[in-house]
């Protein structure tokens, strides 16, 4: 599996608000909540996603608030991977919880400039960035993490678990 | 090599006799919490999977806190959604209008968790409850369901930082204060993945009310949860109240820290932290030229007894400064209750303020006290992000019941000082 797409490029801390603010928090609603994504921090970042696209960026990407709609806003925008330094411990769970591919590497976030053209491959980790003709290998995730993306999020991991177990 | 409390927990709820910062483990929960925001997700999910019923009725949460009284027609559908699962599942612990309160001060309050209990809840300030000597996480709406369908969840066992408190805090200070100055020293991602363990003798002299808002802020650090040891004061606290008996667990002397800061609470001082992180600390008097627009005391972190005490004592008899406008909310029906009788709802009238029923919601920006463009607030909240409050373009300064109740009658930024 992979994604290529266009980079869009975010600071550190990076936080739950301004990927998706608490006002339009009255809906579960994925489609009308991702109209809102980064609106806070990038209000153009929606109408310039294309499928596939990637977003680089630093330290702490997605803190605050525990809001699994946040996630779910960048996924259903059709953002295909997020690379950053790090993630916050709940979004990063959310986000595989939910099937959003997620990577860690220093470098690459480091590096990435917005506007290029990556390209990621979620099997290996190596990211490579089409434009400057770079690659990085991201932190590979744990069996047991692959394991939840390959049944497509805890829950079909849990009633797989059931059916096997 | 000996654990530290957290892992203690978590070990136990795992059904093993040791773990090890890294390894992946699966644990048994006593309480599995969500919100009228997260539980609608998680609603969708639980049925989307297949679940047909909760693990256990009497483990499962709900509280309606974050947009009710209902601030719209969308967020009375998402109240709906939960009173009817919580109906559907005859969730023991379901908290609606009348009888809900902000869920981080109502579990406590009402002895849904106590010490010893591992508990996941999908809100991020879940880890209010490691002040009880709990193991408390926040997670996401598909983890909560996941907690709902199995009476588990998945962790990777954390390492931890102990932060060791010694002496007594000065009169103006709070746990507020204590929680803003270790965020600044440490940054908002500190303590990120791992535990925050508060020892020492200033830890023991904390009253309950300052452990819950430490470890409420933890998560502003980036931890996955705080923790303080089970002592007198917790379980004086948690004596009639708990509906569990207490279990005690202590770090073995021999635990591993990945380090140790010392924190002497006499030397905190107000403590403000400024635009747009919980990390951007100032001392309160270096804030004297911050005029302020609005006032919030309330939420999560700081609506409890003895915030609202704080905010009575510095208010009672005095007038907020014009142009200010001053919003407090106790945190549960319990503590409105008793802030009516004692006659602080008159002395909070009187000096200027307006009073609400509990909820989240000037908090997270939802409603009672948005922001407008260029609008400044002090507030005993936990986040200062962008457009937190309201507008992007508004400003929210964190602080404590002391500092946000002066500043409301000084209408700038200012500490406490008695009279």
């Amino acid at each position: 599996m992979y994604t290529q797409g266009k980079v869009f490029r975010y600071p550190d801390n990076v936080d739950t608000d301004v990927i998706i603010p608490a006002r339009y928090l009255n809906t579960p609603d994925a489609n009308e909540l991702a109209l809102h994504c980064m609106e806070d921090i990038d209000a153009e970042f929606v109408h310039k996603v294309a499928k596939g696209d990637v977003i680089v960026a630093g330290w702490n990407f997605g803190c605050g608030s525990s809001r699994e709609h946040a996630p779910l806003v960048i996924k259903t925008c059709g953002t295909g991977c997020v690379i950053a330094k790090s993630f916050a411990r709940i979004f990063y769970r959310n986000a595989i919880n939910i099937g959003l591919p997620i990577l860690e590497c220093e470098q690459a976030a480091q590096e990435i400039g917005a506007g290029d053209e990556v390209k990621v491959d979620f099997d290996t980790g190596i990211i490579t960035d089409v434009t400057t003709g770079k690659t990085y290998q991201a932190q590979p995730f744990p069996p047991f993490i692959q394991n939840i993306i390959r049944c497509g999020g805890l829950l079909k991991s849990l009633k797989e678990g059931e059916q096997h177990g | 090599m000996g654990m530290t409390m957290t892992q203690k927990i978590l070990a136990a709820h795992a059904g093993l006799d040791s773990v090890t910062a890294g390894q992946l483990i699966h644990a048994k929960l006593d309480i599995v919490l969500g919100n009228d925001i997260t539980t609608p997700v998680a609603v969708n999910e639980f049925r989307k999977a297949g679940f047909d019923k909760v693990f256990d009725k009497d483990r499962v949460a709900i509280v309606l806190d974050h947009f009710v009284p209902n601030k719209d027609i969308k967020a009375a559908e998402q109240s709906k959604t939960c009173r009817q699962f919580a109906c559907e599942h005859c969730v023991s612990h379901f908290y609606d209008v009348g009888k809900m309160g902000i869920e981080h001060a109502l579990l406590p309050e009402q002895g849904v968790v106590t010490a010893g209990d591992c508990i996941i809840g999908a809100d991020s300030h879940t880890c209010t409850y490691g002040a009880l000597g709990a193991f408390s996480t926040g997670v996401g709406s598909t983890d909560m369901a996941a907690g709902m369908a199995t009476g588990t969840a998945w962790f990777k066992v954390p390492s931890a930082i102990r932060f060791h408190l010694t002496g007594r805090l000065p009169a103006n200070c709070s746990g507020k204060d204590v929680i803003l100055t270790i965020i600044g020293m440490i940054g908002v991602d500190g303590a990120l993945y791992k535990s925050m363990e508060f020892t020492g003798d200033g830890a023991h002299a904390l009253s309950m009310d300052d452990r819950l808002c430490i470890c409420n802020m933890a998560i502003e650090a980036g931890a996955k949860n705080g923790i303080f040891p089970v002592d007198d004061v917790t379980l004086a606290y948690l004596n009639g109240r708990s509906e569990r008996p207490p279990v005690v667990y202590q770090a073995d002397e021999d635990a591993e820290y990945e380090k140790t800061v010392e924190i002497d609470l006499a030397s905190i001082v107000p403590t403000v932290a400024c635009p747009h992180l919980p990390e951007n600390t100032r001392s309160a008097a270096q804030l004297h030229d911050i005029r302020v627009d609005q006032v919030v005391i309330g939420s999560c972190t700081n609506g409890r007894m003895e915030d609202m005490q704080a905010a009575y004592e510095i208010l009672n008899g005095k007038h907020i400064a014009p142009g200010v406008r001053c919003i407090i909310i106790p945190a549960t029906m319990q503590i409105l209750r008793e802030c009516v009788q004692r006659g602080w709802y008159t002395a909070f009238i009187d000096a200027g303020a307006v009073v609400s029923t509990p909820t989240c919601g000037p908090c997270l920006g939802g409603y009672m006290g948005i922001l407008a463009a260029g609008e400044r607030c002090i507030a005993t909240t936990n986040r200062n992000f962008v457009g937190r409050m309201g507008h992007v373009d508004s400003e929210v300064y964190l602080a404590s019941p002391h500092t946000a109740a002066a500043s409301a009658l000084a209408g700038y930024i200012t500490e406490y000082r008695e009279a």
